[in-house]
Order: structure tokens, then C-alpha cells, then sequence
């Protein structure tokens, strides 16, 4: 039996796994500075139209 | 001079208490944090490919499992890391559960999905080392059960932070669940030596002397300590990326965006 195919798909899968588990925080934090920019935006617009 | 109206300097507090003050706010958390973690992942980088390198160009196989060895250099780091990162959720959960501290909520939250990756890492490759070197993918022995346990546990703290609205309430409530899971871990370590497993027992101990020859074993010490640089790289962007996202509208929060523009 050749174990060179499981040696592959465990590095694989261990890479993939550990490498979207980096990724993930880095993609949230991203939607939540997007959100923060667009809640500023509204008070600031809010703010203008009550002056 | 008057022993009440006598002038007492005051007492210069301890560095290390100094700091742990510090680092219980957010802002300041943020910035100091914010410095290292390009550099674990630099280190990170280098050790695995240091380690990786050695480990399966340069070892030589071994003389029973063949090439089959290799996938320890994976799969041992993982499970180490896995019971690793549950002691320091426990650890991390009891504290925040006795002082109430915020930030050291956010890093035991922050502990548990890298935990979970670690576990399903470590599954994954051993039932792929398993098929090779004992004929199955999987087998319920004392091992493998409560290694997947540890993975329900670590799903289970996710699943609840992440069931409660108000943060603190929910990280409270899975800081608890966490210090209760801790049961888990020696039974873990020592199931190899309980009971009658097909998993084998470990080859390397810390006290008595290794059964793995050097030229394997730097290898894996070199991917042991890579991944502990991998944990303090991702446990701090992930608890930074909680205390923006708790601390949405506080001023603060504005300031580090608005310097990033």
C-alpha cells in the first residue's frame, strides 16, 4: 500500500483547516470596519440635517 | 512633623501589576497587541518550513510504519495544541469567571475555535495515519473517543457564546461550560494508559527519555513550537477583531479606523 496519498490529503486538510482558521478573524474584521464606516456615516448625516 | 500630617510617598506598584492594568483596556490592548503579531507569524512561517523540511525531507523513514511516520509531524503537534489551548481556555474562563475581566473573556472566546481547528486537525490526520497503520480509519477506542469529545466540548463553547445576545453574560456561561470540560483532559493524556487502546502510548516524555530517534524527533519539536507562535498569532487578531466588534460605537474604536484610513 502506498502511503503517500494520506500523507498528502492529511497535510491538505491540516493546511486548509488552520489556514481558514487564520483567515476567518481577517475577513470579519473587514464587515465589521465596513459597518463601523456606515454607522458613522448616518450620525454624520443625521447630525447635518438636525443643524 | 505631626505623625497625621507626616507626608507618605506612595507606594510604586509592581511592573507585572502595572501591566496587567494596562492590559485591561481595550485601547491600550489593541495597540500593544497589535505590534507582535506580524512577528509570530513571521516566526511561525519560518519554524514550519524549518521544521517541515526536516521533518519530511531530511528524517529518514521510519522502520516500521514506513513513510506513514511523516504524518506525526502534523497530527502530534495538533493534539498537543488541542489539550493545550482547552488548559488555557479553563484557565483563562476561571479567571474571567473570579475577576470578571473582559479582555481575558474575549481571549478564552477567542481560544475556543482555534481549539476546535487544532482537534479537527488532529482527528482528521490520525484516522489517516490510522488506515495505513492499523487497517481502519477509525475505532472507538478510549483515544479517539474522547479526543472527538474534546472537539463537542470546544463546539459546545462555541455554540453557546454564540446562543446569548449580551457578551459577557454569554462568555460567562461558556467560561463555565469550559472549567467543567477540563475533566476531559487527563482522561485524554491518560487513556493510552487506562485502558487497553489500539492507539499507541507516547513516545516522548518530558521527565524519562524518548523512544524516537533525533533526527525525527527535532523535527517535531521544531513544529511543536511553530504551533504555539501559530495560537498567540491567531488568539490576539481574534480578540481584537471581539473588542472591535463589542466596542462598536465606543470613541476609541473610530479613532484606530480613522487612523487606518
Amino acid at each position: 500500500m502506498s502511503h503517500t496519498p494520506f500523507i498528502w490529503a492529511a497535510y491538505s486538510i491540516g493546511a486548509v483547516v488552520l489556514l481558514w482558521c487564520a483567515v476567518a478573524p481577517l475577513a470579519k474584521r473587514k464587515s465589521i470596519a465596513t459597518n463601523i464606516r456606515r454607522l458613522i456615516q448616518i450620525e454624520e448625516r443625521s447630525r447635518d440635517s438636525d443643524s | 512633623m505631626n505623625k497625621n500630617t507626616e507626608i507618605k510617598a506612595k507606594p510604586r506598584k509592581n511592573a507585572v501589576v502595572m501591566f496587567i492594568h494596562k492590559m485591561g483596556s481595550p485601547p491600550w490592548f489593541y495597540d500593544f497587541t497589535g505590534k507582535f503579531i506580524p512577528w509570530f507569524w513571521l516566526i511561525f512561517g519560518a519554524l514550519t518550513v524549518w521544521g517541515l523540511y526536516l521533518g519530511l525531507v531530511k528524517a529518514p523513514a521510519d522502520y516500521l510504519q514506513g513513510e506513514s511516520f511523516r504524518i506525526m509531524y502534523i497530527h502530534v503537534p495538533a493534539a498537543w495544541m488541542s489539550m493545550l489551548i482547552y488548559s488555557t481556555m479553563a484557565v483563562l474562563g476561571f479567571i474571567a469567571l473570579v475577576w470578571r475581566i473582559r479582555i481575558v473573556e474575549i481571549l478564552a472566546m477567542s481560544s475556543a475555535p482555534i481549539g476546535a481547528a487544532f482537534t479537527i486537525v488532529t482527528l482528521t490526520a490520525g484516522s489517516l495515519w490510522g488506515r495505513p497503520t492499523w487497517g481502519t480509519y477509525w475505532v472507538w477506542d478510549a483515544r479517539l473517543t474522547s479526543e472527538l469529545v474534546l472537539l463537542f466540548l470546544y463546539l459546545g463553547v462555541i455554540g453557546l457564546y454564540n446562543s446569548i445576545d449580551e457578551p459577557r453574560k454569554a462568555a460567562r456561561a461558556a467560561c463555565l461550560l469550559a472549567i467543567v470540560g477540563a475533566v476531559n483532559l487527563p482522561i485524554i493524556h491518560y487513556s493510552v494508559k487506562w485502558w487497553n487502546t489500539l492507539h499507541q502510548g507516547s513516545s516522548i516524555s518530558l521527565l524519562g527519555g524518548s523512544s524516537i530517534d533525533t533526527s525525527m524527533l527535532w523535527p517535531l519539536l521544531i513544529i511543536a513550537i511553530a504551533t504555539k507562535f501559530y495560537y498567540a498569532a491567531n488568539l490576539l487578531t481574534r480578540a481584537r477583531v471581539s473588542l472591535l466588534e463589542q466596542d462598536m460605537r465606543k470613541a476609541w474604536v473610530r479613532e484606530v479606523l480613522k487612523e487606518k484610513n
